[in-house]
């Protein structure tokens, strides 16, 4: 069985690498980018000089020949599902028994006036790093547009380098299609402490140029000019799978899979940011292009491969980030706005660069997300909690086994403790200390339950 | 000016920190080389060069919020291996082989002849604290020190806010001015033997020498509180630390060459090779080290005994049966204790025990036949050989010298014998862990990049797994570094039979993060 993956992005590899733990069947891996899977959420850090191209790859070179995992540097051009053939731009033609697709997302980009002008970019791929360097190399004065995850680390890397950086968020609030209020007021202030003038509630309108060719300023919605010389757009990212358009492979925002992430074509596959599924499970979106739902796919893909019939279940919700300096990490629901019957606790130090937040269904008390800023918690306990539908309280008493912080540091879990007993007239105090002791007796006491 | 450029700007408290330490390093060079030397310009000169290093760390990390400060490591010519990392690089090599080999040119005087030069330039400060004139290794101890508390300072400003690397810094500090610099300069001027308590055997490869031992025999009761202090830190203090902290509670936070790496080497962590093959160069080197400093060291005090060279009354036989009984417990535990972890190194339990056995072999025959040498091999010449190669040119100008070259650790990494005993125990009979959270490493590659010991922690965290590897000094910087709050420095109750459980209670699968059942 010829196994071939389009893209060697984090679903495309963990899928051929699954593959490799499962059979001995050859693999293939195609991707246009670059010849070996490097890790794209470090491309801040290539920009900012913490590492070189080399150190971002997650697997040493001699890695794939070792387990036998053939990679090709080309661009897929066509598929031709009834002969299962690829054919790609250097004129190959690649037969497959077994396609996996994951060619993961594209960077969105309107049709404002002035976009296809030369300092106008937007951060995904490799490509695009290239140019951010060239058109940033004698930058005075930037814009930056659109308050997600990856506009606000463009903002980072072009003040590390000392430009002046405008940030258009559209937004009232930063990302509080995401964050509750408290949570966003933390990061606009860490934003601007950084020197950044941020915009809130602000669109980009035009881009600005007398020759055509060289960018002088912006205009915002509401009408001001700002000068810059060159533009970072990171307005979201769309399903890269224009190629697949015109093939009989059922599209619509993404690649349409099913719960085993099949495509309409049962030997086809698709994995990661490209895809979008048919029926998601629970509260959960049809596409979330992030790394670990990536990561999960591509192993789910493989499994399937290999006739396990695994239903693609990505678990509770987890994510972090990093703005500027504060940490972020999120455990569960948390939504920006209290739903009906949610009840939440937060607490947030004087310097606002720490909080915590805790939510919990209003009637039955059970635990269902957790907001971490500027403080680390276990993923393994806050997911145990949350599966287990466990008790606020008995959550509270036990919240230090969560803490992540490295030793010595500060624990502020009975300053949020402090906060539900006044609110709920109550007297709870922790039971439990932090540290890895704490965290298996938690875990051997939920095996031997089960 | 290309904004690349801006990483490299140096602003003005900075220019004048570099101008004050640079003026200082001038003033003592030009003072040595012409021979005006007096207390004051020395005064002068260390002030200058201290305060270079302290206003230079102020000026670059003051206006910096607390977080991580490698913007621009990579782009930086000091430590991206480009002209000035070469260039400080020669410096210190040759240094150091000035030092070794070539003391007179540093003006060593001859026997009872005057200092003259760089060594004569620290005659004031040697006469304060011990009132005997200096010697190279006294120039090279200020200095040292200079270095340690000065870029210690550095360190601490960069990871403000992260009190775990504060407070190792500070103990380091600490460990090499009072240790190794302070109390034994200052017990020397009361005509005791040099003892630096941190320094222990087998870093300290000359402890079991007749000199050192006659040394502390003589000086009374304080010499013998010495020699027992020194034998319980070898064989008491030392494993039981380490089984509770992990190789740490040395590495990083006592011992005055990871002390050294972990403050002015700090700029250069980055530089340690990753790759594999590194590790296995590793592993060969540092083990055949071990080797070769136990096998000295056993034959040291071999023929030490009998040759009656200790003023001691110690009969051969001791020895025989005390390195008998060592052998059995190591056999012991490499069989029974940790037999299971042992199990998936089939080749190296057996060759470390057709070794062990070896040894134990020849110093019986050695014992039966009335030898007086151990191994049949001059002991003094193996000391003198090891010393040599091991001590002077692994360890100071390989394992400094190449600092901007190789990393701040070359010497921890590849050839320190303490190293590879604590690691051996940190792998197998300690509570010291790395631990991983759960699913939400990104597989970035700070981790392993800013790694001083080379250790691809990335490769575990990406699968969840926790780390718990011979080599790692337990720095704290890659859990400092991580940007999704993956990784933690870990202690436990739970010893080495529960360590390969805790490895695997916690799986990321498709179904999220899960328990295994
Ligand atoms: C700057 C940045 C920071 C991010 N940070 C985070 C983060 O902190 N946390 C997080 O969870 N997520 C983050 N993300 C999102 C995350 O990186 C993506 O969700 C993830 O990389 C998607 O993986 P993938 O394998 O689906 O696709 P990709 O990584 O996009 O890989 C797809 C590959 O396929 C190749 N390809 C596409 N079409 C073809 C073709 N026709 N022929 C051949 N090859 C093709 C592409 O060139 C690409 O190399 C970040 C993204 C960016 C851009
Ligand atoms: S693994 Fe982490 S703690 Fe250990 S030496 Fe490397 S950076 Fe330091
Ligand atoms: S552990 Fe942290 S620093 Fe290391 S690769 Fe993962 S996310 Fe990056």
């Amino acid at each position: 069985m010829q196994i071939v993956i389009i893209g060697n992005g984090i679903a495309g590899i963990t899928a051929a690498v699954s593959c490799r733990k499962l059979g001995n069947d050859p693999i293939t891996v195609i991707s246009s980018e670059s010849k070996y899977f490097y890790s794209r959420t470090a491309l801040m850090y290539i920009y900012m000089g913490h590492m070189r191209f080399e150190d971002t790859k997650p697997y040493q070179d001699n890695f794939w020949h070792q387990n036998n995992i053939e990679l090709i540097q080309d661009k897929v051009t066509e598929i031709d599902h009834q002969n299962s053939v690829l054919s790609t731009k250097s004129g190959g033609k690649i037969s497959y028994d077994k396609l996996v697709i994951a060619t993961g997302s594209k960077p969105n980009i309107f049709a404002w006036p002035g976009v296809d002008l030369q300092g106008v970019f937007s951060m995904y791929h490799l490509h695009d790093l290239e140019k951010i360097n060239s058109i940033t190399e004698n930058c005075k004065r930037a814009i930056v547009v659109g308050g997600g995850l990856i506009g606000i680390e463009i903002v980072e890397m072009l003040r590390s380098r000392n430009i002046e950086v405008t940030f258009l968020v559209r937004e009232k609030n930063f990302w509080d299609i995401v964050l509750p209020k408290e949570e966003s007021e933390m990061i606009e202030k860490e934003i601007r402490s950084h020197g950044v003038d941020l915009r809130l509630s602000t669109e980009l309108a035009s881009i600005n140029s007398d020759d055509g060719k060289k960018i002088h300023s912006i205009t915002t919605n509401s009408g001001e000019t700002i000068p810059t010389e060159v533009v970072g757009i990171a307005v979201g990212v769309t399903p890269n799978i224009d190629m697949f358009k015109n093939s009989a492979i059922d599209v619509n925002r993404g690649i349409l899979v099913d719960s085993q992430l099949r495509t309409n074509i049962s030997n086809v596959y698709a994995c990661g940011d490209c895809c979008e599924l048919r029926n998601p499970s629970n509260g959960r979106r049809a596409i979330e292009p992030i790394w670990y739902t990536g990561r999960l796919m591509g192993e789910v893909v493989a499994k399937n491969i290999y006739n396990h019939e695994l239903d693609y279940n990505p678990g509770v919700w987890f994510n972090s980030a990093k703005f500027f300096n504060i940490e972020y990490q999120i455990y569960g629901t948390v939504n920006p706005k209290l739903e009906e019957n949610e009840s939440t606790i937060f607490w947030r130090n004087k310097e606002k660069n720490k909080s915590i937040r805790i939510n919990f269904d209003s009637n039955s008390k059970s635990v269902l997300g957790f907001n971490l800023f500027g403080i680390r918690y276990r993923h393994e306990v806050c997911n145990a909690w949350i599966v287990n539908k466990t008790h606020i309280e008995d959550v509270l008493q036990n919240l230090k086994i969560a803490n992540f912080d490295g030793e010595f540091s500060s624990q502020f879990e009975n300053e949020l403790i402090d906060q539900y007993n006044k609110l709920y007239h109550k007297n709870i105090a922790t039971k439990a200390k932090r540290g890895h002791d704490s965290v298996l007796e938690f875990f051997n006491k939920i095996l031997s339950t089960k | 000016m290309s904004t690349i450029n801006y990483y490299n700007k140096k602003n003005q408290t900075q220019l004048l920190g570099l101008v004050s330490g640079l003026g200082g390093l001038v003033l003592m060079l030009a003072s040595s080389l012409s021979g005006i030397a007096d207390s004051a310009i020395m005064w002068t000169a260390l002030a200058l060069m201290s305060f270079g290093i302290i206003i230079y760390s102020i000026g670059t990390y003051k206006d910096k919020l607390h977080g991580i400060h490698n913007d621009g490591v990579w782009y930086m010519s000091v430590s991206n291996r480009s002209l000035l990392a070469w260039l400080l690089g020669v410096i210190i090599t040759g240094f150091y082989i000035l030092l070794y080999f070539k003391p007179e040119l540093l003006g060593q005087g001859a026997d009872d002849m005057p200092n003259t030069g760089l060594v004569a330039f620290f005659d004031p400060l040697s006469m304060f604290l011990k009132g005997k004139p200096a010697s190279q290794w006294f120039v090279y101890g200020t200095l040292y020190t200079v270095a340690i508390i000065g870029f210690g300072f550095k360190f601490i400003l960069k990871y403000r806010g992260n009190r775990y690397q504060t407070l190792r810094t500070l103990s380091v500090m600490f460990f090499q001015l009072g240790f190794a610099f302070l109390i034994p300069s200052i017990m020397e001027g009361f005509n005791y033997p040099y003892y630096d308590a941190k320094n222990m055997w087998p870093l300290n490869y000359y402890f079991f020498n007749d000199r050192n031992i006659n040394g502390f025999l003589s000086a009374g009761n304080v010499g013998l509180f010495m020699l027992i202090l020194g034998l319980l830190l070898i064989f008491l203090i030392s494993p039981i630390l380490t089984y509770f902290y992990g190789k740490r509670w040395y590495c990083s936070w006592v011992c005055g060459c990871g002390g050294l790496a972990e403050t002015a080497g700090d700029p250069f962590r980055h530089l340690s090779s990753k790759s594999t093959s590194s590790w296995k160069i590793e592993r060969w080197l540092i083990y055949m080290v071990l080797a070769f400093s136990i096998i000295m060291t056993v034959a040291v005090v071999y023929s030490n005994i009998y040759n009656h060279r200790y003023e001691l009354n110690l009969q051969p036989i001791f020895l025989v049966l005390f390195v008998t009984v060592i052998a059995i417990i190591s056999l012991y535990f490499m069989w029974v204790k940790a037999g299971k972890y042992f199990s998936q190194h089939e080749l190296l339990k057996k060759g470390v025990t057709i070794a062990i056995s070896l040894i134990l072999a020849i110093i019986w025959i050695s014992y039966f036949t009335k030898s007086s040498n151990a191994f049949f091999i001059d002991s003094n010449q193996l000391n003198s050989i090891y010393g040599f190669y091991i001590g002077s040119i692994f360890s100071g100008v390989i394992g400094v010298g190449f600092y901007p070259i190789m990393g701040s650790r070359v010497w921890c990494r590849f050839g320190c014998p303490m190293a590879a005993i604590l690691g051996l125990q940190q792998k197998f009979f300690s509570r010291f862990r790395i631990t991983t959270n759960g699913g939400q490493c990104i597989s970035c590659g700070n981790c392993s990049n800013y790694c001083e010991m080379g250790i691809d922690v990335r490769s575990y965290a990406q699968r969840g797994e926790n780390i718990i590897r011979s080599s790692c000094v337990g720095c704290g910087i890659c859990a400092s570094v991580c940007p999704r709050g993956v990784l933690r420095l870990e202690t436990g109750k739970l010893d080495i039979t529960d360590k390969s459980k805790d490895m695997s209670v916690i799986k990321i699968t498709e179904s999220g993060v899960s328990l295994e059942q």
